[in-house]
């Protein structure tokens, strides 16, 4: 088995079109940049995106203009958060059939209404049907957690004064958007695309133009609960757990980078990840839909790949209610 | 731009009892192996993970344990004014379903309130049969459309309908679509009764509209004016009729090659017979009326032979 480090990334907080070709250009170019390879050395390229989001089928198809498919790539994709992208890379790679590889998401959510959108992840046959937007879904997890008692609204809103310049006491006094969600509840809509070089252990040992320290990944997992919002306990999320108990994930980690598209999931994901308070935060560049996980992957890298810390924990999630969880771990030093 | 669908599912042994139910105002759970009865229902049993076949019947009614509050209902949600959604446990099941709550103002929306269903007047074996809930003990909000029966105490003794097999879900989204700088550009020159390309700086070729080079992965550079006459690369008779089709087959779309350019453009060829057309015909743009251009390629109606000698193959084999 092949060590797998994360030797580049690179996101971007805008989006030209839908299909993502005039924003990844850019962005590839940066992440390669840092990663010190050139486009031609990618054995793999490993894309998430969707094309109910996009407004058009076959997206990610068109993206493949931006990667300049001549001759010809190895290529795959998946209508997920790119952070799954990450994994079939991540395995690409262990299994020996690809040294390096590309993993990219992009999505525009501002091209269509992304509450609507996201209502057609859930139940084809007895919860679409009705259209719940993905806020109102939301909504009725953190009631049910704060109801149990497991931490208040002002918790919620200490989560959002973190990136923001009014206290907590100022955001509570703002009204709900979706009682008992308000508007620093909710993450920003957000357009643009992310991209994360990974590399096999030599090859992201001996990169002579590239400065940082590779990022050696120590465990990859992703879980999955039950569809149905009736069916599980909203107020724990168990495929985070298990995931991370997968990834080998301690509480020794210094730096977490957390995919939570509300406050008061970030507060759920803390406790079901085990971390301790004392576990910093970094607040990632890139949050949009279907790369909003894979640029925590990519801000949690940055931090082992710079120094800035020795270990680092990334978690991406996808579906309503934090359904889908993944966890990487991250470390800097080569006793894997 | 608007993209519609109307989603046509089957329905296996299980949805399609639990949507006849709904159809008579009766709601169906699935009793697993561990004795819970799951409503919406489960077709597979999570703990044996066999066929779920036993079917019991639940109450209309029943408690919300969580809830929201929608000020602004979007496009196809079951209520068009202000509402609670609500995760509502029905009497006599073990896990709750999401469901709108016609509960008139977020004040009277709580956690514990006691809700039973409000039916469709016209009911099809769909999920929308249950057109929402209502704070049970109230007359609340009845709408227009639908009938304020309530399932309660509904008998359980009732003959079952045959099972729904298909049901249809209209899915409608909307999208605003920008373009790239250089599609911007592009349009613009159409709309000026001009057609531009750009190169691209890595393989120097030209392309119509400009477009980052796929083969490259660079952003397109230097723009270059191309002519509205080309050759027919390659084209296909359209004999088939479809639904908005323009106009009445046969006719023929060709990718037209423009002079100047280095890949071919898609667009009909009109002004001779179908069987007419062939491989390295020269063609010249027919625009329309001035006054009818906007910002499209539309600004040309088709294409029409010149009369000039056709092209050599050679000239044109590389963009096939």
């Amino acid at each position: 088995m092949s060590d797998v480090a994360v030797i580049g990334f690179a996101a971007a907080d805008t989006s030209v079109t839908t299909s993502g070709v005039e924003t990844l250009v850019p962005v590839f170019e940066r992440a390669l940049g840092r990663a010190g390879l050139s486009r031609r050395e990618v054995d793999f390229w490993c894309s998430g995106s969707s094309d109910y989001l996009a407004g058009r089928a076959f997206s990610f198809v068109s993206a493949v203009d931006a990667i300049g498919a001549v001759p010809p790539i190895t290529e795959s994709h998946v209508e997920m958060d790119a952070a799954w992208a990450f994994y079939e890379a991540y395995l690409k790679i262990v299994s020996g059939e690809a040294e390096t590889a590309l993993v990219y998401g992009f999505g525009k959510a501002g091209a269509g209404d992304l509450n609507r959108v996201l209502a057609l992840q859930l139940d084809p046959y007895t919860v679409a049907p009705l259209w719940p937007d993905a806020t109102s879904v939301a909504a009725l997890q953190a009631r049910l957690a704060l109801e149990a008692g497991l931490f208040t609204e002002r918790d919620m809103a200490v989560v959002a004064a973190r990136d923001r310049a009014e206290t907590a006491e100022e955001l509570l006094t703002r009204p709900y958007v979706a009682a008992p969600l308000r508007a620093h509840d909710v993450a920003r809509l957000a357009d643009g695309a992310a991209a994360v070089v990974l590399a096999a252990g030599d090859r992201a040992r001996h990169r002579p133009s590239a400065g940082d320290r590779p990022a050696w990944i120590t465990g990859i997992a992703h879980r999955v609960d039950p569809p149905g919002l009736g069916e599980r306990d909203l107020t724990a999320v168990p495929s985070a757990t298990a995931a991370a108990a997968d990834a080998g994930l301690g509480a020794d980690v210094e730096v977490v980078a957390l995919h939570a598209p509300f406050t008061h999931q970030e507060l759920l994901l803390r406790a079901a990840l085990g971390l301790p308070d004392s576990t910093r935060s970094v607040a990632p560049e890139g949050n949009a839909m279907f790369s909003a996980g894979l640029s925590r992957i990519g801000a949690a890298a940055t931090e082992v790949m710079s120094g800035r810390a020795r270990t680092a924990v990334a978690h991406a999630t996808g579906g309503p209610a934090l359904q889908q969880n993944l966890v990487c771990v991250l470390t800097g030093s080569e006793t894997v | 731009m608007t993209i519609a669908f109307d989603y046509t599912r089957s329905l296996g042994p299980v949805l399609g009892r639990f949507m006849a139910g709904l159809r008579d105002r009766r709601v169906l759970g699935a009793r697993t192996s561990d004795g819970r009865v799951h409503v919406p229902p489960l077709e597979f049993d999570p703990v044996t993970h066999k066929p779920v076949t036993d079917l019991v019947e639940v109450s209309g009614a029943g408690t919300v344990v969580s809830w929201t509050w929608s000020p602004h209902p979007l496009e196809g949600q079951p209520l068009d004014r202000p509402f609670g959604w609500a995760l509502i446990r029905l009497d006599g099941a073990d896990t709750t379903m999401i469901h709108a709550v016609d509960a008139g103002a977020e004040t009277r929306m709580r956690t514990g309130m006691r809700v039973r269903a409000r039916w469709a007047a016209d009911r099809t074996g769909h999920i929308r049969d249950l057109a929402c809930f209502e704070p049970a003990g109230s007359s609340v909000g009845s709408s227009a459309g639908s009938s304020a029966g309530s399932a309660v105490g509904s008998s359980a003794g009732e003959a079952a309908g045959e099972p729904v097999r298909i049901m249809v879900t209209p899915i409608r989204l909307h999208y605003r679509h920008t373009t790239s700088d250089e599609e911007d550009h592009y349009l613009r020159a159409l709309a000026d009764g001009r057609l531009i390309g750009q190169r691209c700086p890595a393989c120097r070729k030209v392309y119509v509209p400009p477009r980052v080079c796929p083969a490259d992965g660079v952003a397109p550079g230097e723009v270059v004016a191309v002519s509205d006459r080309g050759t027919v690369t390659t084209f296909c008779v359209v004999n088939v009729p479809f639904a908005g089709q323009r106009l009445d087959p046969p006719y023929v779309v060709a990718q037209v090659l423009l002079d100047g350019a280095d890949i071919p453009v898609p667009h009909l060829i009109l002004g001779l017979d179908a069987a007419q057309v062939r491989m390295g015909m020269r063609v010249a743009a027919v625009w329309r009326d001035r006054a009818q251009w906007s910002a499209t390629p539309e600004n040309i109606a088709h294409f029409e032979p010149t009369g000039e000698p056709d092209a050599g193959y050679e000239s044109y084999a590389e963009h096939l």
